[in-house]
């Protein structure tokens, strides 16, 4: 149940409550009631058919950062 | 970005794990419970718990919103949706929940009672509107996640005036079932905990603060992909190597502290706390779930349809409860595999794909077959 995908915001309707979203193709009617100022091309998490939260692209690139420093930083030792 | 792949990448989990194996000290044990199912099914189906250094133990939390419920409050869905003219509307999880004298609502649905899945609570408004003649019952159950979207629908149908909805509420609360699970008699020894994903993007990282600061316990809010569920492993070890005790979100780019500011509110409007509510496993917590609020009590089924729930005790050999808690392995359980498996659970930890057992079952026996070989 609390399996969710992030999914992008391909259209939002004139009332703003509801949007189209695309989930790797897959397009569906999601509530953006929970959202304030929900833009064209977003990120959020749909779950139950609502969106709860935008995703921060800064933020998901500051933690890929964050492995790739990692993996830098712990080369499997050489066989 | 599209938030999934990068966050899957093997050769980055290899390294992840690497980072583990030099930072584990070799003759302690780490105790991870991960509170939420989305985890739990995480960990099994990436096959992560192949990648952690054998000082890591993971320990399934309560984090599953069926499994969780309790054999009377299914019964009371099926009794509501047996009476003439109601149409119940639930989410698809529950319909296979074992329930008293053999039933659940599938079984009921098969014995004629009008139950619908629903993919959304918007689904079961549109029931409503479409059936004016007659009673849409939702059984509204999960943790603050499908909260507020139960909250859209309930003043949607107040403002709209439809008369026919209604909604037999289970909601219930994180925060609370991790304070059951710390406070138990017998506590389940616990060096640090992996902070729900999507129930965190609701209520922030602040509810948990208390956790860190007053049982001294790390937590580490994690994302649903197998490397953030393997980087906040890596954050709690090095919290305990350190002797920290602190909040940290790895989940940054979906989580902050204070949460959802709307989500919250509508919440806190429709819904009030119940005194006491039962759970699966855990027992009768005070303050533990939600009702409807006094202004929306005439939407509330349970008084609508003068329901009340009975103790109904699990199936004497399901080992459930104890796998809740933290103190059992779904391997434990005598019924595991054998007479419980996903297509036909005795307990609920096997009915949806974030219990405990139905992940050990669809994922993780190989592990157990390769240590007796």
């Amino acid at each position: 149940m609390c399996l969710a995908l992030p999914a992008r915001v391909i259209d939002i309707d004139a009332t703003r409550q509801h949007g189209t979203v695309d989930m790797g193709g897959v397009r569906k009617q999601v509530s953006l009631a929970l959202l304030d100022e929900v833009q064209l091309d977003d990120y959020v998490i749909v779950h139950v058919g609502y969106a709860l939260t935008r995703l921060d692209q800064d933020e998901a690139r500051q933690t890929l950062a964050l492995f790739a420093q990692m993996a830098a930083d712990e080369q499997p030792s050489a066989p | 970005m599209k938030y999934v792949s990068e966050f899957r990448d093997p050769q980055l989990a290899q390294q992840l794990a690497q980072a583990m194996a030099n930072e584990v000290h070799p003759d302690r044990l780490y105790r991870f419970m991960e509170f939420c199912g989305g985890h739990t099914h995480a960990l099994a189906r990436y096959g992560v718990l192949d990648l952690l250094p054998s000082q890591v133990q993971m320990i399934h939390g309560p984090g599953c919103p069926v499994c969780v419920l309790p054999i009377g409050r299914i019964d009371m869905a099926i009794e509501v949706a047996r009476r003439p003219g109601v149409i119940l509307a639930s989410y698809g999880d529950t319909l296979r929940i074992p329930a008293s004298k053999g039933l659940s609502l599938m079984g009921a649905r098969a014995q004629g009672a009008d139950v619908r899945v629903v993919y959304s609570v918007d689904d079961a408004l549109q029931l409503a509107r479409t059936w004016p003649d007659r009673e849409v019952v939702f059984l509204a159950i999960g943790f603050e996640t499908t909260t507020p979207p139960t909250a859209v629908a309930i003043q949607t149908a107040r403002r709209e005036g439809l008369r026919n909805f209604s909604v037999l509420c289970n909601h219930v609360l994180t925060p609370a079932a991790m304070h059951a699970i710390l406070d138990q008699p017998e506590p389940v020894a616990l060096d640090g905990l992996v902070g729900p994903a999507h129930v965190s993007t609701i209520i922030g990282s602040r509810p948990y603060e208390v956790f860190a600061s007053d049982y001294h316990l790390p937590v580490v809010i994690a994302g649903f992909e197998p490397l953030d569920v393997m980087q906040a492993v890596l954050m709690l070890i090095r919290q305990v190597n350190e002797g920290r005790a602190e909040v940290e979100n790895e989940f940054t780019r979906a989580v902050n502290r204070e949460g959802n500011a709307r989500a919250i509110a509508l919440t806190d409007e429709v819904f009030a706390l119940r005194d006491q509510f039962e759970w699966r496993g855990l027992g009768s917590m005070p303050h533990s779930a939600l009702r409807l609020g006094d202004r929306y009590a005439d939407m509330d089924a349970e008084l609508r349809f003068a329901l009340s729930t009975r103790v109904v005790p699990d199936h004497p050999r399901c080992e459930c409860g104890p796998i809740l808690r933290g103190h059992k392995r779904p391997q434990d359980c005598v019924l595991f595999g054998t007479i419980c498996t996903p297509d036909q659970p005795t307990g609920a930890c096997m009915v949806s794909s974030e219990g405990a057992c139905a992940a050990h079952y669809r994922y993780g026996r190989h592990q157990a077959d390769e240590v007796a070989a």
